[in-house]
């Protein structure tokens, strides 16, 4: 089926980078450290919360609120606070997150049904987190309200909140398929951005274009490794994940494996643009990165596609993490359905079939 | 080995190899790339790509009821400023807009809710795409924040204020409007430092042994204390040069506010670049080529930076294991000190023990460099 | 005699644990005034001797002092060291070099203008003062590394191979100058893998493999050869094969073509042969004896003229049109003219030389002509294929030995012949076969399974020639095969070349070596982009004439001639 030419050369190519201790490196290392530095270290709950509590009531509600929200799981400690110098300090030295003051009087107003609030001063240089912390404030708050009201008629709750796909809201179950993407570029890229660049640099450059080895034979040997790192560090995750951190796997295998060979195919095109165009190892790797961070950022991963503006939005059309990582997602968390899987493949195939076109126009007009 | 030479011939070798290396940056068009064009692209990234707040959610509304009640939600939901209503329909044709991501939540107004509402009740159902955990926590509680000003407006109009029995007022300090921007520049900055410190300097001294000017260098009198001396300096300025560049650029482009000092930005930034270097030196010294340096820098410094440090992921939620790791990585005790100078303003006490630690840090891989950079090639 | 400026004794020096050391016990003394050659192949120790005595290596055992204190602890401001790759930032210019190796070395302000104005004289590079040193061609790197190296008077200079990749008119200023220099009382030490440089030293240490083989004078050694040295007069159409058959002779150590004679060694004590058992008609006339005569018979004589190559190689069936064709080729990158309207032709079984200095179109014709650059204008051919339209049959039909070792070094010896021969569209038992055959002929079965990058030089250079004709192509194209290799390697080299002749292969070789140039049937002589000769060898050292004029004579006088030619126009 295919000839001892293209044979040999996906052959060499594959030795290359097995063999190449520096290559090694890329494969191994890289994908290991950002598994566990990645599932441990991304995390967007707000877990371990120091509270600070300036208690100036000291009465039953004060404490009862106050006993809640240490019993709650997320906070790890309540720093009590003296006086509200200490309070502006626990702030702003980032001992405490959020600072919560109650007034005199405080637990006479609940008991006398008067209006009482806990004046809250959240840390916002870390907004983010404020935010979330913010919300566990006021869900405790609300329940000691309850406890206050108790002998008032059950209110109805105002909505029933269901998160599909990850009823828990669990993190990880979010990082790890996005990982995937993540891994799956970072790889790939890695493997081939050095190629060309690397037989430039020792010279072999030249004694491959000598050989009767035609252009095509060349460009389909130097996209055979990045796309078996790629397969073979997906698959590792697609194992791992479900395994280690118990994501569900629900949707179709095979068609995320279609999903995720057109994905390197994309990949493999721009890594060979980037070291066709490069005339040292050194600039590849540059170019590499330079790419490979936004890809990353733009894909999704880092923050929502949907709070971009809508300028950077069409930018991230054109960006395979960001197809890809929907079809990841999908396909562990949602069982997504084959028709939503190709409305997402399609274009990660255009780009495929754009970057290697101009790969190859590129290596050739190189050649001269 | 240096007798024989006047103080004044010492200064004027150093001063020479300051300006070999001061022309070598401005020559080189990989020195441009990482200290002036990378920066401003992470900077625009951060700045625009990366946007943890909730914003305009794109939701869908299965609107079930036809009372008064119930149109009157559905409008608050299509006006509200935190959400965008793009479909309406059955919850069946409605899910599979959300397993598509067209839409990351759903929210339902049941049957029978004008009936409830007439009870001194009202259930809405709200369904989030649980894939985007924070998009899905951020949905969930603004659209029952809405409801809830919903239901308070309708009370108040009939007359009966119904009031939660404690309230909390909240006030978040130094960055009220909660952009996340606003930490996350102070953070790119952070990152870029890093990458000049690190990675640059650790090729810039690979390069040297690849290229030979190493052994040339070495045949020389000048003393291997001066020779890293003198990648030093430049490297330093450059760092602070690029960090100029990024913190001019957050305050114009990005807004982001600046309530510190100068004097304390620059002190912050000088400090820190003295563990960056002493790291990026140490990388080149012991490996010696370009590619393997460049590598070890990316795994070493940039990705710490990136993950461990607070700037993206909070520490304090991290495991026990990988928080112990939090604290070699000297950008851990910039990141707060960055994100305080920028959104809250000078805090001297806050400034002193992380620079402490950072100088400790800077040392320690300076004694390490001095050991590991002998006058011999083998 | 002076004291010597530089001594070393006893240097023992190891890398790996295991294995032959680098330098054993080595002995070397540097005397003020003279030029001390350290001569040996890639591989001997040259280096690493050169860079203990610039205190940059510890050595294993001995001493070795400069200025009579050790190496490590030297007054560095009055050594000068060319390292092999010159030491210089390519992206300062040639004057901000100057000044920094000036501040390195503590040369004293008041002195700088003078010396600066010397040296650029010296080097002829006061007209490229603002231009960056990468810039530069290899030959100018090479003058303004010496520059750097003595910008302050050194008592010893250390030179560590300048002669390399340079060609004949380049290297013989560099020696001019340093030579100069030796002159005012300077210790020089010349390390060098041309054998015909360590003959004008004034001493010479002779390494191979870290031990000294021969020290003292040049002459010593070539004088053991005398009468020794024959050359017998062949015609044209014989010569290789005479060459071959006196090689058999049991009284013939070594053997090369040289002109219209070929060149021959007896053995120490053999009585001269008959003219005819060596297959002559005209009488042997005695020849001077060279250091690589004396080299290879310190080395216990060549290595025989049978090819086991050629034997296996099928003969090249007469084809009807030239082998290798260039017609008016020109190649122009932007406004620049890197060859001009070469024209030449190899028939069946010739070897072509290509020779020229560095940076003349050289190596740009040799690209066109194996496909690897395409001409602006003319044509090329191989093997009847023209380049632009059938690039994939023209390259088929070639074999191609790159200039520096360009094979997969992380790959084995059998990994890189597999690559190539199913690259070379070979499959199945008939790449087995070649592969086979070629680990045989070349005798890799040691290191098959060795990375092809840990070679020994020999070896590699072996490995690369295996690759290139293990599809048995009709053409060859060699950029200087035998670059550093010893003597004796060389020698197998061309006794493979000229056996695969023989059968009919057509063999184009660019090369710095003159005596090489000898072995070809027709030259090219490329300068400042321009085919400025072209000829048998004794066609262009007639152009010199004087009777006695060597190879490299009549190069530099060809340069000269045309150097001439284009000023007065």
């Amino acid at each position: 089926m295919i000839g001892p030419r293209l044979r040999a050369i996906i052959v060499k190519e594959l030795l290359a980078v097995l063999r190449d201790p520096r290559a090694r490196l890329i494969l191994v290392a890289p994908p290991l450290i950002q598994f566990f530095l990645f599932s441990f270290a991304s995390t967007m709950e707000v877990n371990n919360i120091r509270v600070g509590v300036l208690d100036l009531d000291g009465g039953r509600w004060s404490r009862e609120v106050v006993e809640r929200l240490a019993g709650s799981p997320s906070v790890r400690e309540i720093v009590p606070l003296r006086s509200d110098t200490e309070l502006r300090q626990a702030i702003d030295r980032q001992k405490v997150i959020v600072a919560l003051r109650f007034d005199p009087g405080f637990s006479a107003n609940v008991s006398a049904r008067r209006a009482a609030v806990i004046g809250a001063v959240y840390d916002g240089r870390r907004s983010n987190a404020a935010q979330i912390v913010s919300g566990y404030v006021e869900r405790i708050v609300g329940e000691t309200g309850a406890t206050a009201l108790a002998r008032a008629p059950p209110a109805l709750p105002g909505a029933v909140v269901n998160h599909w796909f990850n009823p828990n809201l669990n993190h990880i179950w979010f990082v790890m398929p996005a990982l995937i993407a993540v891994i799956g570029a970072v790889s790939a890229l890695a493997v081939v951005a050095q190629s060309v660049a690397r037989e430039r640099e020792l010279g072999t450059f030249d004694q491959l274009m000598v050989s009767p080895l035609r252009t095509h034979e060349i460009l389909l040997g130097k996209m055979v490794p990045p796309v078996l790192v790629g397969l073979l560090n997906a698959t590792l995750f697609l194992v791992l994940t479900p395994l280690v951190f118990a994501v569900p796997l629900t949707g179709s295998v095979p068609l995320f494996y279609l999903a995720l060979l057109f994905y390197l195919l994309s990949l493999t095109g721009i890594g060979m643009l980037i070291s066709t165009i490069s005339a040292t190892q050194q600039q590849a790797f540059l170019g590499m990165f330079a790419i490979i961070v936004p890809m990353i950022i733009l894909s999704g991963y880092a923050g929502p596609i949907d709070n971009m503006p809508g300028w950077l939005q069409v930018v991230t059309w054109f960006n395979p993490p960001a197809w890809f990582l929907v079809v990841s997602e999908g396909t562990f968390l949602k069982a997504m359905p084959a028709d939503q899987v190709l409305a997402n493949t399609w274009p990660i195939v255009l780009i495929a079939i754009a970057t290697t076109a101009a790969a190859s126009a590129l290596f050739r007009s190189r050649m001269e | 080995m240096n007798e024989g030479i006047s103080a004044a011939m010492r200064g004027r070798r150093f001063a020479s190899m300051l300006a070999k290396e001061a022309r070598q940056i401005v020559r080189d068009p990989s020195t441009f790339l990482i200290a002036f064009l990378l920066p401003v692209i992470l900077l625009f990234l951060m700045g625009y790509g990366v946007n943890l707040d909730a914003a305009h959610t794109r939701i869908g509304l299965s609107l079930q009821d036809d009372s008064a009640a119930a149109r009157s939600l559905a409008g608050a939901y299509q006006r509200s400023r935190y959400f965008d209503v793009r479909a309406t329909g059955s919850l069946a044709e409605l899910e599979h807009r959300l397993v598509g991501g067209d839409i990351r939540a759903i929210v339902v107004i049941p049957q029978d809710f004008g009936r409830q509402v007439a009870r001194g009740g009202g259930t809405i159902q709200i369904v989030t795409d649980g894939a985007l955990p924070n998009t899905a926590s951020f949905a969930a509680a603004y659209a029952e924040g809405e409801r809830a000003t919903w239901a308070a407006s309708q009370a108040r109009d009939s007359g009966r204020a119904l009031r939660p029995p404690i309230q909390v007022s909240a006030r978040f300090w130094f960055n009220p409007e909660l952009a996340s921007r606003n930490f996350l520049v102070p953070g790119a900055i952070a990152v870029v430092m890093t990458m000049i410190g690190s990675l640059l300097t650790a090729l810039v001294v690979a390069r040297e042994w690849e290229r030979g000017t190493m052994e040339a260098l070495m045949a020389t009198p000048i003393g291997m204390g001066e020779f890293l001396l003198s990648k030093v300096i430049p490297y330093f300025l450059l760092g602070l040069v690029s960090m100029t560049l990024c913190a001019l650029l957050a305050v114009t482009v990005f807004a982001v506010p600046f309530r510190g000092s100068v004097f304390a930005l620059f002190a912050i930034s000088s400090v820190y670049l003295v563990p960056a270097l002493g790291q990026g030196l140490l990388i080149s010294a012991a490996l010696k080529n370009q590619f393997v340096a460049s590598q070890v820098a990316l795994l070493t410094a940039f990705l710490p930076t990136m993950l461990l440090s607070g700037f993206v992921f909070e520490i304090s939620s991290m495991p026990r294991v990988i928080q112990a790791l939090t604290y070699i990585v000297p950008a851990r005790y910039l990141i707060p000190q960055l994100q305080t100078v920028f959104i809250a303003g000078d805090d001297w006490r806050l400034f002193l023990p992380n620079m402490g630690v950072l100088l400790a840090f800077g040392v320690v891989l300076f004694a390490l460099c001095v050991h590991a950079t002998k006058r011999r090639i083998a | 005699m002076a004291e010597p400026v530089a001594r070393a004794h006893g240097i023992v020096k190891r890398f790996a644990a295991t294995g032959l050391p680098a330098l054993d016990g080595v002995d070397i003394a540097i005397e003020p005034g003279r030029m001390t050659g350290l001569v040996g192949p890639d591989g001997a120790g040259k280096t690493t001797m050169i860079r203990i005595l610039a205190g940059l290596i510890d050595p294993d055992a001995g001493t070795a002092t400069v200025g009579g204190r050790p190496a490590t602890q030297a007054d560095r401001s009055r050594i000068g060291y060319l390292p092999q790759r010159f030491g210089l930032y390519e992206d300062l210019t040639v004057a901000e070099n100057l000044r920094l190796y000036a501040d390195l070395r503590a040369l004293p302000l008041d002195e700088r203008a003078a010396r600066f104005a010397l040296l650029l004289e010296f080097t002829d590079l006061a007209r490229f003062q603002g231009r960056l040193a990468g810039k530069l061609s290899g030959g100018m790197k090479q003058k303004l590394g010496l520059a750097c190296a003595l910008v302050r008077e050194p008592l010893l200079l250390l030179l560590d191979e300048p002669g390399v990749g340079v060609d004949p008119v380049s290297r013989r200023e560099l020696w001019a100058m340093v030579r100069e220099l030796a002159g005012g009382g300077i210790g020089v030490l010349w390390s060098t893998a041309y054998l015909d440089e360590a003959e004008k030293c004034d001493t010479v240490f002779l390494l191979s493999e870290g031990r000294m083989l021969h020290s003292g004078p040049p002459g010593e050694l070539t004088a053991r050869l005398d009468d020794r040295i024959v050359r017998l007069p062949i015609p044209a159409a014989r010569r290789r094969a005479a060459l071959r058959e006196a090689l058999a002779h049991p009284d013939i150590a070594d053997g090369a073509v040289q002109g219209d004679a070929i060149r021959l060694m007896l053995r120490a004590g053999a009585p001269v042969p008959p003219v005819a058992d060596l297959g002559g008609t005209q009488p042997l006339v005695p020849a001077q004896p060279r250091f690589e005569d004396a080299f290879i018979d310190l080395l216990g004589g060549g290595p025989g003229g049978v090819s086991d190559l050629a034997q296996r190689y099928p003969v090249i069936p007469e084809s009807g049109h030239a082998a290798i064709e260039a017609q008016g080729l020109t190649k122009r990158f932007g406004d620049f003219t890197a060859a001009r309207d070469i024209n030449f032709s190899v028939q069946r079984g010739q070897v072509f030389g290509l020779l020229g200095p560095n940076g003349a179109g050289k190596s740009t014709t040799f690209k066109m002509l194996c496909g690897l650059l395409s001409p602006t204008a003319g044509t090329g051919t191989v093997d009847g294929h023209d380049l632009r339209r059938a690039r994939a049959e023209a390259r088929q039909s070639l074999g191609y030995m790159a200039q520096k070792f360009s094979l997969y070094g992380d790959l084995s010896v059998r990994q890189n012949l597999d690559f190539f021969a199913g690259a070379y569209g070979l499959s199945g038992g008939d790449a087995q076969e070649a592969v086979a055959q070629a680990i045989e002929t070349f005798h890799l079965e040691r290191y098959a399974a060795v990375n092809s990058g840990t070679l020994p030089l020999g070896y590699k250079q072996r490995l690369a020639l295996a690759c290139a004709v293990l599809h048995r192509p009709p053409v060859l194209f060699l950029d200087e095969p035998t670059s550093g290799v010893d003597p004796i390697v060389r020698r197998e080299f061309w006794t493979h070349i000229n056996g695969l002749v023989e059968k009919g292969v057509a063999v184009l070789v660019t090369t710095h070596f003159m005596d090489e140039a000898e072995y070809c049937d027709a030259i090219a002589l490329i300068y400042r982009a321009e085919q400025i000769a072209t000829g048998t060898p004794d066609d262009l050292k007639a152009l010199v004439g004087r009777p006695d004029a060597t190879m490299e004579d009549a190069f530099i006088a060809l340069i000269e001639a045309s150097d001439a030619r284009r000023e007065a126009a």
